[in-house]
């Protein structure tokens, strides 16, 4: 029964890909997005979900002018 | 269960054209406005399922590269082109969904002409017009979106309209005209205008689907890296700024009532093309024979006033070259004006290819009035052969050349037909000798030329043959 499953979404951020531009910081509803200072394989800084909080929203996605940094998936869990 | 919500559609997932270390990466600058919209793009001609019917027009640019991304069809071409190949390849491939994809310079500046008329004429393409209001990819100069007071390269102290004009409008521009069928202006700044961008985006491609006519989404764009600003200081630049001078929104639509686009479809069989060029096929693919090294070659410089029959008396002696199986060039070189102007050409007769259609050395030299005789004497090989009509009076001959003045104009008046002067004198030239071309090969030229219209046909072969007569007579 639906009452019974938990949603989760969450973004699926590739460090690699990320130019560190910060848009999805700036996009993102929730702010559980952030810039890190670890520095990627390609010398950019990336940003890291904050582990919860995702609402879904794809805005993050959207935004990104990388098609391959950030993806937004939904998992749904008994 | 996991699902993935949204993920990148219509462009590859690695980009090997672009190659390199990063090949996974777009070529683009953080906070680059192009990856948004590719991204929306992409989705659209995917969710559409448009991608295999897709043809992206590459302009000069950042966007260069689009090629290096999109999963779709690409022209690139030159700087403001892509409305004239964009018209070529939506006209010729009727169910193509082409898609004009250009910045503010390619689009605003050097292809304003194209564009304009290409949306006048209500072209079948979808056109993306990225405004940053820069020269993104040459290093940020002043573009024609560049705003009031906006630095940049080339202008250092601010855009100054005294100096440089106004930013140029183009929804505006083109919202002007009749045939276009969508005008939007959107923004993809932030997340919420990038949300309005991707509807607009959607509806331009839809109305190419249903081959509706022309649609023009402008799309205000960050530019970080030349404005040198941070993403979330060009977006208020975007939001701020550039909104005041160009205002978003809906300009028009009526792809409600616009109807398909429907035109005659192109056909591209040989037979097809034979025909329209009128190409008999038992006239082509005559193997011209090559010859041995150093082989024989003519060289003939025709000229005169325009009208005089300067260009199809080159042509005749080009085709009965062709008739003979011999390598030929004709280039012809004259003024704009149709009658009055002068003109002249120059023919090769070779056994061998031939490298240049130009001509250094005359070997043989027709001229129809003095002008040009004096213009290319001086050209003419020595014992080369000077063929000129006697109209241009007394000429005392250099004397390394052999010098023969014919009653070509008389020849040709006195047989009723004044026009042919030419053909009187291409048959004083056969009596000559210099072509080393046969009887049956001239023949062959005059009826290349004249074989549709079997009067003058007739009329040629008699003042050839009166020509070729006097030729012999006082040649001999």
């Amino acid at each position: 029964m639906t009452e019974n499953k938990t949603t989760l979404f969450y973004p699926v951020i590739n460090p690699l890909e990320c130019k560190a531009c910060g848009r999805c910081i700036a996009a993102c509803p929730k702010k559980v997005l952030r810039m890190g200072e670890e520095l990627n394989a390609r010398g950019y800084t990336f940003a890291l979900y904050a582990g919860e909080g995702c609402c879904g929203c794809c805005n993050c996605f959207y935004t990104c002018p990388e098609p391959a940094a950030i993806e937004v998936r939904k998992r749904t869990e008994d | 269960m996991e699902q993935v919500l949204c993920q990148t559609k219509g462009l590859y997932r690695d980009f090997p054209r672009k190659g390199g270390p990063a090949s996974t990466a777009t070529h683009y600058c953080p906070g680059c406005g192009h990856g948004v919209i590719h991204k929306l793009i992409g989705e659209a001609l995917a969710d559409l399922g448009l991608q295999d019917r897709a043809v992206i027009i590459s302009p000069v640019g950042c966007a260069v590269f689009a090629y290096y991304y999109f999963d779709t069809g690409h022209v690139q071409c030159a700087h403001g082109r892509a409305p004239a190949v964009s018209t070529g390849i939506s006209r010729a491939q009727d169910d193509a969904v082409v898609i004009s994809y250009q910045g503010d310079g390619d689009l605003a500046s050097i292809g304003m002409a194209e564009t304009l008329h290409a949306a006048n004429r209500g072209e079948k393409i979808a056109v993306f017009f990225v405004n940053n209001t820069v020269y993104g990819m040459t290093g940020g100069q002043m573009a024609p979106t560049t705003l009031i007071g906006e630095r940049t390269s080339t202008s250092p102290h601010g855009r100054d309209p005294q100096e440089c004009g106004y930013p140029v409008h183009m929804c505006e521009l083109i919202n002007t005209l009749h045939a276009p069928v969508f005008v939007e202006r959107v923004s993809v700044s932030d997340i919420a205008h990038i949300r309005v961008a991707r509807k607009a985006i959607r509806k331009a491609l839809e109305i190419q689907r249903d081959k509706k006519g022309y649609s023009f989404v402008e799309i205000l764009s960050p530019c970080p890296t030349n404005l040198k600003m941070s993403a979330t200081e060009n977006a208020a630049f975007v939001n701020e700024q550039m909104e005041k001078e160009f205002p978003l929104g809906n300009f028009r639509d009526r792809s409600e009532d616009a109807t398909p686009i429907a035109r005659a479809q192109s056909v591209y069989a040989k037979e097809e093309l034979d025909r329209i060029f009128d190409l008999r096929a038992e006239n082509t693919a005559v193997p011209s024979v090559d010859g041995v090294a150093g082989g024989n070659a003519v060289r003939l410089k025709i000229a005169g006033f325009g009208g005089q029959g300067v260009l199809s008396f080159g042509l005749i002696v080009a085709r009965a070259g062709v008739a003979a199986g011999r390598h030929v060039s004709w280039y012809p070189s004259y003024g704009p004006e149709q009658r009055g102007g002068t003109s002249n050409c120059a023919v090769i007769l070779a056994d061998r290819r031939i490298g240049s259609p130009v001509i250094e050395q005359i070997d043989v030299l027709v001229a129809f009035n003095r002008p040009s005789l004096e213009r290319f004497i001086g050209d003419v090989r020595e014992g080369g052969l000077v063929l000129v009509d006697e109209s241009v009076g007394a000429f005392e001959a250099p004397a390394h050349v052999r010098m023969v003045f014919a009653p070509a104009q008389r020849m040709a008046r006195e047989a009723g037909s004044p026009k042919a002067l030419n053909t009187a004198m291409l048959g004083v030239l056969a009596a000559c000798g210099d072509l080393g071309l046969s009887d049956a090969a001239l023949d062959g030229g005059l009826l290349e030329s004249f074989g549709a219209r079997p009067k003058l046909l007739d009329v040629n072969r008699t003042i050839l043959t009166l020509g070729k007569e006097w030729g012999t007579r006082h040649l001999a």
